[in-house]
């Protein structure tokens, strides 16, 4: 063995005995604190020999990726979205492109059952299914001439695999924009600070946008740099506005009226030209999202913060404040997106694809920026368990489960054995610069806290109710991004589906068109949101397992995709390499999903939800403000149920449809022909 | 000195890659390498040309 073999064998066994021990420190550690710095070695040491090993296998093996074939943006170059690109580039904007709010909130609500179901499954998941999913399907996209994922399910499963998967986009991309509208209006509700700050990033996305159209155009950097500084000087004016008794009070604004703003903000945004407010608030979202990721990984391992949840709760058995359901499977439905996202199915395929200048990119791209996402997930979560466990259920908890009065709110989290008093919860809020922080559920306002307390301790000074509010215009940021382009893309799908009921409607840029489809997709997310402000228990209960189940049945219908590619491309044998995780996804959406649907517990099934409501109702026992709610609350109890019933369905739709295909493919009564584009030798050098 | 400037190259044309800042210089050179006869769309119309393609599709996740 050469020098360097060996130098390279003993460092990867360092790094896996490094892991393995960060690992064990993490599991097997009963004390009163446990600090931060384990679970950043635990999890840089699981990527690096995830990425290292098995990537490393699958990329040789499994896909037999080939430096020498030409991939499509080289076969198909135009100049713009089918081109070579440097593949750290290429990374970048893959990162930037499926990083979003998911993986900080989930894992903040996931913390209700300790740290350790979390991490284990964030680092696990991640490295053995959510890398894996996002790297096989850009690799069979790529091989594809980079065609989208409901193009891939119509090659492989069929018309009705595609429709499928056609509808389950819209489902999760409506429920999605509802829970992400509902976090942000529950970080603004009665906080002027927020409320202004986030106001302020529309004038300043309208003026990046301008600047780009007009003054410079194309110019994104220089004009990114303006934005991000005026940003900076909107979190410090919405201090200013906090302060002044009269500017203070425009801003105070509740929940309901929040709701009626962002809804109409979507709608506006989604009619709107893309350049004016769509296209600068990406750019904006994009560079602070990258900025905030490196600045929070420095500051940990700066201040090497100590975590205070415990490794477990009392909460595994079902019972959570935040979310209910037991271990498995609303642990995976929470966390969702940090370990295993369907989402990213089609930015890996359709859009990064096309980027690909080497096959052998695929590995870096697919693996890699999936493995970066997890980090960001469990830097959420480190956030989210620094603070103290019973400030973190105050905050997350709504005002429904344990009473809108501070001293009843408190005195219950404290009988859940997690001590916290009145004063400490009003020191907190008003470090924070803000009035009250009980109640502000949605996970970006403790998120927004563990971030500030971070933050703030480790670059000095305290400055807490600054970095507070610019870590919520952080996150609103990016979230109403993902409203506006989400309420656009779902627009072009709804206008695609009414202009085979009635043709004029197809027409992309006819006005009756394009305002008709917004409005019902406005209204589609629209709705979910409304309800969610209305409801007492806070909204994300229902809305986060449902936003949860779509995604990770939209990871089953690309998983689906790609181990019937594999069955049907001679990588039989390696059929499990997709094929387990898919397993694993259907198991666990169904499970959730019948638990949803049939459990006689009105705290877990939606429609014993409904059927409780309704006898309280009836019997008088509800006080006058939830009675007057109630049928509103029992409606949508019951869809719920319908629409858990739906995503069952498609589920198991796709899963039968994909067996049936490698059936017959197997046993040659149907077999299938090769959907890989033929292979051309690269020019490139 | 050199070192650092090299350093702070890479990083201003990383980033411009990443957020789309050189997406023109690369389309031109594209144009004249491909097809050389062909008067290539103004930095403003390509610039406006490319949003309009980029956002009818996902491009953003949860």
């Amino acid at each position: 063995m050469s020098t360097g073999k060996l130098i390279r064998a003993a460092s990867w066994t360092a790094v896996a005995v490094a892991g393995a021990a960060a690992f064990g420190g993490i599991a097997l550690h009963r004390g009163e604190s446990i600090n931060a710095l384990w679970f950043v070695v635990a999890a840089v040491c699981t990527y690096l020999v995830g990425y290292r090993f098995y990537s490393g296998w699958i990329a040789a093996r499994v896909c037999r990726l080939d430096a020498t074939r030409a991939t499509p943006a080289e076969r198909l170059d135009n100049g713009r979205d089918f081109m070579p690109t440097h593949r750290s580039i290429v990374f970048g904007h893959h990162f930037a492109a499926i990083a979003g709010a998911g993986p900080l909130i989930g894992p903040t609500l996931a913390a209700q059952f300790g740290y350790l179901p979390g991490t284990l499954w964030l680092l696990v998941g991640a490295v053995l299914a959510g890398c894996v999913q996002d790297m096989l399907v850009l690799f069979c996209s790529t091989r594809r001439d980079g065609r989208s994922l409901a193009h891939l399910a119509r090659d492989e499963l069929g018309r009705f695999g595609a429709a499928a998967a056609m509808v389950g986009t819209l489902f999760i991309m409506i429920i999605l924009m509802a829970v992400l509208a509902l976090v942000v209006v529950k970080a603004m509700a009665h906080s002027p600070w927020s409320t202004a700050t986030v106001f302020a990033t529309i004038p300043i996305a309208i003026v990046v946008g301008i600047y780009l159209r007009v003054v410079r155009p194309g110019r994104v950097l220089e004009a990114t740099i303006i934005g991000v500084v005026l940003l900076l000087g909107s979190v410090a004016a919405g201090g200013w506005v906090d302060s002044h008794p009269e500017i203070r009070a425009w801003f105070d604004l509740d929940a309901k009226a929040l709701a009626w703003f962002v809804i109409l903000y979507g709608f506006v945004a989604a009619v709107l030209p893309v350049w004016l407010l769509l296209a600068p608030r990406d750019y904006l979202s994009t560079f602070i999202k990258l900025g905030v990721v490196f600045l929070l990984a420095i500051a940990i391992c700066i201040l090497q913060p100590d975590v205070r949840m415990p490794a477990l709760t009392r909460f595994i058995d079902g019972t959570g404040p935040i979310f209910s359901g037991s271990l498995f499977p609303f642990l995976f439905i929470t966390l969702a997106c940090g370990a295993i996202s369907g989402f990213h199915a089609l930015v890996a395929s359709g859009t990064t694809p096309k980027l690909i200048a080497r096959e052998t990119d695929v590995r870096m791209v697919g693996y890699g920026s999936m493995a970066l996402e997890s980090f960001v997930a469990i830097m959420a979560l480190i956030a989210a368990c620094v603070l103290d466990p019973g400030v973190y259920f105050a905050i997350n908890t709504a005002a429904g489960v344990v009473g809108s009065d501070p001293v009843t709110a408190t005195a219950t989290i404290t009988s859940w054995g997690f001590p916290v008093d009145p004063a400490q919860m009003e020191a907190l809020a008003a470090s924070m610069g803000e009035a009250t922080l009980y109640g502000r559920t949605g996970g970006a306002p403790s998120l927004a806290v563990g971030m500030a307390h971070i933050f703030g301790s480790a670059f000095g000074d305290g400055l807490f109710a600054i970095w507070y509010h610019f870590a919520i215009m952080f996150e609103a940021v990016f979230i109403l991004t993902v409203l506006d382009a989400g309420t656009r893309v779902g627009r072009f799908i709804m206008q695609d589906a009414l202009g085979s009921l009635c043709a004029p409607l197809g027409r992309t840029s006819w006005y009756p068109s394009v305002w008709i489809a917004s409005l019902l997709v406005c209204a589609g997310w629209g709705y979910f949101l409304y309800i969610g402000v209305i409801d007492p228990n806070g909204g994300i209960n229902i809305l986060w397992p449902l936003f949860g189940m779509a995604n990770q049945m939209l990871a089953a219908i690309a998983l689906a995709v790609v181990t019937s590619i594999f069955v049907k491309s001679g990588r039989l044998r390696y059929a499990w390499v997709p094929g387990v995780p898919l397993a694993w996804l259907v198991t666990v959406t169904t499970t959730a999903a019948l638990q949803k649907v049939f459990s006689d517990d009105p705290r877990m099934g939606f429609f014993a939800a409904a059927r409780d409501l309704a006898d309280k109702l009836a019997a008088g026992m509800l006080p006058p403000d939830r009675a007057a709610v109630a049928p509103q609350l029992i409606f949508n109890q019951q869809l719920d149920g319908w629409l858990t019933v739906a995503l069952l369905f498609i589920v198991w739709t796709i899963v039968i449809d994909t067996g049936r295909g490698c059936w017959n493919h197997l046993s040659g009564r149907r077999p299938a022909p090769d959907t890989e584009s033929p292979y051309v030798a690269t020019q490139l050098t | 000195m050199s070192a650092f400037a090299a350093g702070w190259a890479r990083l201003r044309d990383g980033l411009r890659g990443v957020l789309g800042d050189d997406a023109y210089e690369r389309y031109l050179r594209h144009c004249r390498a491909r097809h050389p006869g062909a008067t290539p769309l103004d930095r403003r119309a390509f610039y406006a040309s490319e949003l309009e393609r980029r956002w009818k599709q996902v491009n953003r996740c949860c």
